[in-house]
């Protein structure tokens, strides 16, 4: 069984690479300096740590509920068939797909596991100063999981747990899986 | 506020380059975000830039701690030339068209983009986004001492114009130089 697990991560890895060798790719200095520029403009104007992590959290599930399609229309993968599986799918396609790197799951339960960054384009060239000690600067991506996720019917909160910006060595993000939500079929004169 | 690495002491990231679709996203949403403060398409622009100008500060910054020498740009014509190949490249992944100075006015130069930009990325945006750019370079220009005024402008060809006219001060000082 271990061969298997092996096996499928070995498939994963090679999907994550191939879909990213087919897309058009920018600058990462252009992207990070630009993720920058968004997480200035939301401190300016909610000034304090607390709303702004909202914020930013709320930015990204935005995004994630639009790239969820993307992903599924370029990634090569079959369905999930656990949760696990989706938190492979997740680390070893989806990040590289859309952010050119290489994550890991790491401390998985049933329902939930934590995916670990040793690379993470949002924050190149970031520092943060002593009153934003507390800024969960890459929190987007959090909402960009949780709004991803909620398209594929699952209720989930994302947490920044660690993060090199808070001197940790590595950057992760916990995913807690909170209820599966069944697609409910409505009548048009709902 | 000030979000900068001082020196780049961390090895540098292994990928250079990240999907187009993410900064597609990204920037979208930085739209929608500053749709929602603003009344105007001019404000929607205005915001647009000023999230340029911060980044063109930062890069700035960028290129000189990577370039060895603490060589700074005193000539009009060794910025442009910066801002047109290596900030280009770094930027956007190749330097610009083309460089041109105005036959009219002594204080005014372009430079000119003919691959679409940063609209590409956008779909039926609902501004000139070209105005992130113009943005950067004016960030760059502040950010060493170059004071101007920059605006772009997207021709039907989808060719970029970045219009840059120079502060009376820079004139003076190019004079003084030569």
């Amino acid at each position: 069984q271990k061969a298997e697990t092996e096996m499928s991560a070995v498939r994963l890895n090679r999907a994550g690479d191939t879909a990213f060798a087919k897309v058009e790719k920018v600058s990462s200095e252009l992207f990070s300096l630009t993720y920058g520029a968004v997480v200035m403009q939301v401190i300016k104007d909610y000034e304090e740590v607390d709303a702004t992590n909202a914020q930013l959290e709320k930015m990204g599930y935005n995004i994630g509920v639009r790239l969820v399609d993307e992903f599924l229309a370029k990634a090569q993968v079959s369905a999930c068939q656990s949760f696990q599986d989706t938190a492979e799918v997740i680390a070893k396609v989806g990040f590289k797909m859309f952010l050119g790197v290489n994550a890991e799951v790491v401390k998985t339960t049933g329902d939930e596991f934590t995916l670990q960054l040793s690379d993470n384009p949002l924050a190149e060239f970031v520092e943060l100063p002593e009153q934003y000690a507390k800024l969960e600067y890459s929190g987007m991506l959090c909402g960009v999981l949780r709004g991803a996720l909620e398209m594929v019917q699952m209720r989930v909160t994302c947490t920044l747990v660690r993060d090199v910006l808070w001197g940790d060595d590595v950057t992760e993000i916990r995913v807690v899986l909170q209820e599966m939500l069944n697609e409910e079929y409505h009548d048009d004169e709902d | 506020i000030f979000l900068m690495r001082k020196a780049l002491d961390r090895p540098p990231r292994r990928a250079h380059e990240v999907s187009q679709s993410a900064f597609a996203f990204l920037f979208s949403e930085l739209i929608q975000y500053s749709q929602t403060r603003v009344n105007t398409v001019e404000e929607l622009q205005a915001k647009l830039e000023d999230a340029g100008v911060g980044i063109g500060r930062r890069v700035l910054e960028l290129a000189c701690l990577r370039e060895k020498s603490s060589r700074r740009e005193t000539r009009v014509l060794g910025i442009l030339q910066f801002i047109h190949s290596t900030l280009w490249k770094m930027l956007f992944g190749n330097s610009a068209d083309s460089l041109e100075k105005s036959v009219e006015h002594d204080d005014e130069f372009m430079i000119i983009e003919r691959a679409p930009m940063v609209n590409a990325f956008i779909s039926g945006a609902p501004c000139n986004c070209a105005a992130f750019v113009a943005g950067i370079v004016r960030g760059v220009l502040d950010g060493a001492q170059f004071p101007a005024h920059v605006s772009a402008h997207e021709h039907e060809d989808n060719r970029t114009v970045i219009l840059i006219k120079f502060a009376a001060e820079v004139m003076e000082r190019e004079k003084r130089q030569a």
